[in-house]
């Protein structure tokens, strides 16, 4: 068993449908060294956005209109935009909490190039003018938290980070913190709820974080993909980002978006892992070129295109591209882009029955919907798999994540019950007749 | 019920005072603190809880509650070696099943359970985001990626030596010298 390795994730040799920006050849390089990093190109961009001033930065996130990496997609320059125009202090959190089930892209940041994410918390804070920053790990990240930590003494010592930082006159201190394990603090109030130390409970929104959120301060929440891209849209420039992106798609309705994404190929595939790519390649290309097909070459069942939350597609749907609105023309989302990869072998139910185990067991309790709403569909999906469920169980299952959705404070509500509803629309007369075997199997 | 009163190792207090400074309320630094807590007691009981609570000049409900609500933040005691085998979607499509009934079968336990000698807790967990390295795990801080039956096998093996040699349990002679025993460890390993 391998464990603990320098660059696992990655080969060094990029597949050819592939275009890297931030995953990078590691040659045996090891960029979790300041040195190294600096070697390297490092902190290039950070000279650069000082020249420019913060106001260009700004506007230069906003004009590649950089969509949160995190799952949202949320335009982070506009988010930046939410701040209050006074001096009041402010603060970043990195949403490190990688937790949604087929998401395993940030991991590789932040063990394995960590000063990308420090050198763009860098550049945001100071863009926006954050004094604090916060890297919030999710709890099993021991060797992240390690590295990363590493990472900031690094900076601290070389003077990056700090009063004064370079004689700049701009103060940045970044805290890594790990959380404790719980999925739900991937939603931004509910991450700042436990940075604050209580339970990871999302707030009623508003306020909006921008305005009052951790410790009470304005805080701007990202994802570390995000921030991670910052570097690259100061380095490369407005253009040269836009171009790697997508200029948008009239048939699927996707606005023009800049920059390449890391996609996670999952399950039943080739070669599995974290691959880079050009927003907009198609979901086809992803499955077929990038994670080189399907195991045994089997054929395809269905795919999640996004984590765990997101609906099914389906092979007739595979030449959608993958970009932050596209997914939605064919009913799913585009999500954090990780792709998990089912073939016609899989066992319907029981895929059922780990979403909803998962979502059962995360729902942080404080709106009834989704406490009940998850422990409910638990329940119907586990007499389907053990045959003791009816027909009719189907449809009432399918009512019940219907009563989640939209009920909730926060989106994890959608989240648990649109996969479920997914598969039960794609897959119901398949999954019915399957209840219907295993009930006869059962009382045989 | 031992009349030893728990305390916080002077290490560990200046590791959280250190933390304090890093947050504009004492309280961010709670679950930090938490996580120091457990590494020096193994598990947080409600006497360690009041320490922390203490040392942070919090009140004690603030620190159950956030206690109570984290997966990670343990409330009783757990094995030596705690196994966390990921059966979520991923891992599930890739065979993750297969290694929780080896563990079931090897040692008797299923989720959350410990081994009569104290060594071993399972839990299947959710998402370790390693979806890509599927069937992932977690023994103890330590990622272990595309895991096989066999491998996870031998390493439970290796792990029962290894702590039978610490506690000078039959499994090797007291007098072995530090050095032998790492070397059929790694034999082993």
């Amino acid at each position: 068993m391998s464990q603990w390795h320098t660059s696992p994730y990655i080969v060094d040799k990029p597949n050819p449908r592939e275009r890297r920006t931030m995953l990078r050849s590691h040659m045996g390089v090891d960029f979790t060294k300041l040195d190294n990093y600096i070697k390297h190109g490092g902190f290039e961009a950070w000279k650069k956005a000082l020249e420019l001033g913060p106001e260009k930065v700004h506007e230069m996130v906003r004009a590649v209109n950089l969509r949160g990496r995190g799952g949202a997609g949320f335009p982070a320059g506009v988010k930046w935009g939410f701040l209050p125009k006074n001096d009041r202090d402010r603060v970043l959190v990195i949403n490190t909490d990688e937790g949604e089930p087929g998401t395993f892209k940030d991991r590789y940041i932040v063990e394995d190039d960590p000063f990308l994410l420090f050198e763009g918390c860098l550049i945001s804070a100071y863009t926006f003018g954050a004094h604090l920053c916060y890297n919030y790990l999710r709890g099993e990240f021991w060797k992240a938290t390690a590295v990363c930590d590493s990472a900031v003494e690094q900076m601290y010592e070389a003077g990056l980070l700090g009063k004064n930082i370079g004689g700049t006159g701009f103060d940045l201190d970044i805290t890594n913190h790990r959380g404790a394990g719980a999925y739900i603090c991937g939603e931004e109030t509910a991450l700042i709820e436990s940075l604050e130390g209580k339970p990871g409970q999302p707030r009623l929104k508003p306020p909006f974080p921008a305005n009052v959120g951790a410790f009470g301060l304005p805080t701007i929440v990202n994802n570390t993909e995000t921030i991670a891209s910052v570097p690259f849209v100061v380095n490369l420039g407005v253009e040269a980002f836009n171009a790697l992106g997508t200029p948008g798609n009239e048939a699927t309705g996707a606005k023009p978006q800049g920059g390449s994404k890391l996609i996670g190929i999952s399950g039943h595939v080739k070669n599995p892992g974290v691959y880079e790519a050009e927003l907009g390649i198609t979901l086809r290309e992803c499955i077929y070129d990038l994670a080189g097909g399907i195991l045994d070459d089997r054929e395809c069942l269905a795919v999640i295109p996004g984590g765990a939350s997101c609906p099914l597609i389906l092979p007739e749907d595979f030449d959608v591209p993958m970009d932050f609105d596209s997914p939605q023309s064919v009913g799913s989302m585009f999500g954090t882009a990780g792709i998990m990869v089912m073939h016609d072998g899989t066992d319907i139910l029981e895929v059922m029955n780990r979403i909803a185990v998962f979502f059962q067991h995360e729902s942080c309790g404080q709106c009834t919907p989704c406490r009940q709403g998850t422990g409910w569909m638990l329940a119907i999906v586990r007499k389907m798999v053990d045959g003791t469920a009816t027909e009719q169980q189907v449809d009432v299952l399918y009512d019940a994540a219907t009563q989640i959705e939209g009920n909730t404070i926060c989106a994890f509500g959608d989240a648990a019950a649109w996969p479920i509803k997914s598969f039960v629309e794609k897959f119901g007369d398949r999954i019915k007749a399957e209840v219907q075997k295993r009930a006869e199997a059962r009382s045989a | 019920m031992t009349t030893e009163k728990p305390a916080l190792s002077a290490d560990a207090k200046a590791r959280i005072k250190a933390l304090v400074a890093r947050y504009p309320h004492r309280r961010g630094a709670l679950i930090p603190a938490l996580w120091i807590a457990q590494e020096e007691f193994g598990w947080l009981s409600r006497e360690t809880m009041q320490l922390v609570a203490t040392e942070l000049d919090l009140p004690e409900s603030w620190v159950f509650t956030t206690a109570s609500f984290y997966t990670m933040l343990r409330k009783r005691p757990y094995g030596k070696y705690h196994l966390q085998i990921c059966t979520n979607i991923a891992c599930y499509l890739r065979g993750a099943d297969d290694l929780v009934d080896m563990v079931k079968d090897v040692l008797g336990i299923d989720h959350l359970q410990t081994t009569e000698d104290g060594l071993f807790t399972l839990e299947k967990v959710q998402c370790l985001a390693a979806c890509g390295y599927a069937p992932a795990m977690l023994v103890d801080k330590r990622d272990y990626f595309n895991v096989t039956v066999d491998e996870l096998r031998e390493r439970i093996v290796a792990l029962q030596k290894e702590a039978h040699a610490v506690d000078g349990a039959p499994a090797a002679a007291p007098d072995v010298p530090a050095a032998d025993v790492q070397a059929a460890d790694g034999g082993a390993a």
